[in-house]
């Protein structure tokens, strides 16, 4: 274990020899800054699954055909240098030949902004009701596009907030599931051994040689049309950690076997220690800070695996709103051409994608104290 | 050798086995029969059939029959080498597979080849030059590559092409070549195009098989047996390909397990993006139009080409490990 790096002194090292794992683990993920700094931005993008319409400037849901393609109206902090946040005024043209409608800001229009500005009704939990908003236009009557707007005129920063809400959720929940199924199964398989190992030893390898992709979309097809977003949403996170245990099934039964034969396992067993104890109390915790590096790694392929699915019109479908759904906006080339604000989902997944697996790379290095 | 390649391959009949039974469940799955869609699809034509009709065509297809007589059925026909008619297309299914099958093989292992191609020798320069800016930037590439899903680096090349550089990248073939039969000018148009859906493709793969290739080689570089065929006077780009580089490639034959099978699969998502020729898009249409039985043959298709490709891996793995053949 790496004592010495951490802080010089003897003050130091006692602090460390009375230190939890949990202690340990924190200091050493803490020295990965790129790990820490990722870790902020998930907790705000978590902060925006919460209440993605307190951060939505308008109603996701709310479309205007004059309003088509507008393109991202960015935000001013200041104004004939006193704070006064605005953003540019739009006007649009139609061009005589195209019939396309041009948009070119207006240098004499101002949109005043503020923050916690009122705007349109939501409920928080779907209990709170209130028409409080991060930012918005001083008159709730404006409308801002902050990142553009879509073909139907609809505002794409409340989308994305919406749609962060749907896709972070998924990853998440399919992993939870599939750390349910693979602690379980695989800790049954590690502990018991013999004829039920092999069994489920062999479903594992026939679940990891299916073609994951075809049959996903098989089995999301496979979904009934009239059921409700909700519906859908929890049958994509099951189809995705049907495949997702897999991995972690079997590395919770390689840890169960080299453990049976530990030392300390054995005495907690002379002890007089239940079966369940020595489980739960005394391996578990040796391998749990592993399981929670793994599992943070699998995140980010749920929500990749989540935003194709999506994209290809299988998975997550309109009216409901993830990634996914929003980058079919930007399927067509020629539109992309004109409106290249569509794509700006697609970097929202990147971004969130590249923070899991910082975070997940820096939680495995922290987990494993012989790792350096 | 020959005796560990048999008995993989007398498991191959069993696993097919479950899968079709499996596939088949799945496809049967979505409420109605290919007969309803077929019947919603005449009335969208305009024209219809009789009730009369529709009883003699269902008990035709064994449609009335129960679940398990169906699946029979099925894998009677497929046995005879008949995956059914398709009704969107109203073509044999097998016909339709089998015009798209060859590209969909070839995208998969041009891809394989130019993972394979770009990431050995990146993966040997990092390691034998850690800490060099080249060595960062990969691990930049690395980070990225892993983080874009395909569809979006697809979506990204085509509109940089064709916004920017006014050409369009999609498909295989250019146009005066896309129904023309087999000749060497369209072998050179093919591979004029495949090699960028193929980037696409593999740049996820490309990016962990050199981050593997460079931890494994880092390791072998520090051994004694490196330090003394240094001492002895070895040049040392010769010393490095001859040891270490040989030893540091065990572990990346066994990626190809996972690589192989996940390039097929995965070609369908680039395939739909970059409309090319190939089985996944045909699919995805099969199974939005319940078009079951091309839907299950290409289902079916893409199981065999997984098993096949870890198969391959794990015969390709005992020929360079010999403790693998003795361990079973």
């Amino acid at each position: 274990m790496t004592t010495v790096d951490i802080a010089g002194g003897k003050e130091a090292e006692d602090r460390i020899a009375v230190a939890s794992n949990w202690k340990l683990v924190w200091w050493r993920f803490r020295r990965h800054h790129l790990a820490m700094a990722s870790g902020v931005l998930l907790i705000l993008m978590y902060l925006v699954v919460v209440a993605p319409s307190f951060f939505s400037t308008q109603d996701p849901e709310r479309t205007d055909a004059t309003k088509a393609f507008i393109p991202p109206q960015s935000i001013h902090l200041f104004d004939d240098g006193r704070l006064a946040p605005w953003v540019p005024g739009v006007v649009g043209k139609r061009n005589p030949t195209t019939l396309r409608m041009e948009w070119a800001t207006d240098p004499n229009k101002k949109v005043p902004v503020t923050f916690f500005a009122r705007g349109f009704h939501w409920r928080l939990f779907g209990l709170i009701g209130t028409d409080l908003h991060l930012i918005g236009p001083v008159d709730p009557k404006e409308r801002i596009f902050l990142l553009g707007s879509d073909r139907l005129g609809r505002d794409q920063w409340s989308r994305i907030m919406h749609g962060t809400q749907t896709s972070m959720t998924v990853g998440l929940v399919a992993v939870a599931l599939s750390v349910i199924l693979g602690v379980v199964l695989g800790g049954i398989s590690g502990y018991v051994g013999g004829k039920t190992d092999q069994l489920i030893q062999r479903l594992i390898e026939l679940l990891q040689s299916v073609p994951t992709i075809p049959i996903w979309l098989a089995l999301s097809a496979a979904l009934p049309r009239d059921w409700t977003p909700i519906q859908v949403f929890f049958a994509i996170t099951v189809i995705l950690s049907l495949v997702g245990w897999t991995t972690l099934g079997r590395e919770v039964r390689g840890r169960f076997l080299a453990l049976r034969e530990e030392d300390f396992v054995l005495a907690a067993r002379l002890a007089g220690c239940s079966r369940m104890r020595i489980i739960l109390r005394h391996m578990v915790p040796t391998f749990l800070s592993h399981i929670i590096a793994t599992s943070s790694l699998a995140i980010p392929v749920m929500i990749i695996n989540e935003t194709s699915l999506s994209f290809l019109g299988i998975a997550i479908r309109p009216p409901a709103i993830s990634w996914g759904v929003l980058l079919q906006e930007a399927q067509n080339i020629q539109t992309l051409a004109l409106a290249p604000w569509l794509l700006l989902p697609g970097l929202v997944v990147i971004v969130a994608v590249l923070a899991f697996n910082l975070v997940g790379d820096g939680l495995r290095d922290a987990a494993d104290p012989y790792s350096h | 050798m020959t005796r560990y390649i048999l008995q993989r391959l007398a498991l191959l009949p069993l696993l097919m086995l479950i899968y079709s039974f499996v596939i088949f469940a799945i496809i049967q799955a979505p409420p109605g029969d290919f007969l309803t869609a077929y019947v919603a699809t005449l009335a969208s034509s305009g024209s219809s059939l009789s009730a009369e009709q529709i009883a003699a065509l269902r008990s035709q297809y064994g449609l009335d029959q129960p679940f398990i007589v169906q699946y029979f059925l099925w894998l009677k026909h497929l046995f005879h080498g008949d995956f059914g008619l398709s009704l969107e297309y109203q073509r044999p299914n097998a016909e339709l597979i089998g015009e798209q099958l060859g590209l969909t093989l070839a995208l998969a292992l041009f891809s394989f080849v130019l993972t394979w191609v770009i990431a050995i020798p990146a993966g040997i320069y990092s390691a034998t030059h850690p800490r060099s800016w080249i060595d960062h930037a990969l691990t930049v590439v690395n980070y990225i590559g892993v983080a874009t899903p395909n569809f979006m680096l697809a979506l990204i090349l085509m509109w940089v092409a064709f916004a920017y550089f006014d050409i369009s990248v999609t498909g295989l073939f250019s146009e005066e070549y896309v129904n023309a039969p087999w000749s060497v000018g369209r072998v050179w148009d093919l591979l004029g195009h495949i090699w960028l859906p193929a980037l696409v493709l593999g740049i996820a793969g490309t990016a962990r098989l050199s981050r593997i290739m460079r931890a494994n080689l880092l390791d072998e570089l520090n051994k004694p047996y490196v330090v003394t065929a240094r001492a002895k006077g070895m040049r040392e780009w010769r010393l490095v390909l001859r040891y270490p580089v040989r030893l540091a490639f065990n572990p990346l034959v066994s990626t190809i397990g996972w690589y192989l099978p996940l390039l097929f699969s995965g070609s369908l998502i680039v395939a739909t993006v970059m409309n090319l020729p190939n089985i996944g898009p045909l699919l995805l249409r099969a199974l939005i139009n319940q078009d079951m039985y091309l839907a299950g043959g290409i289902l079916l298709i893409y199981s065999f080409l997984t098993v096949v490709g870890t198969l391959l891996s794990d015969v390709a793995l005992a020929m360079i490990d010999p403790r693998i053949r003795v361990e079973r």
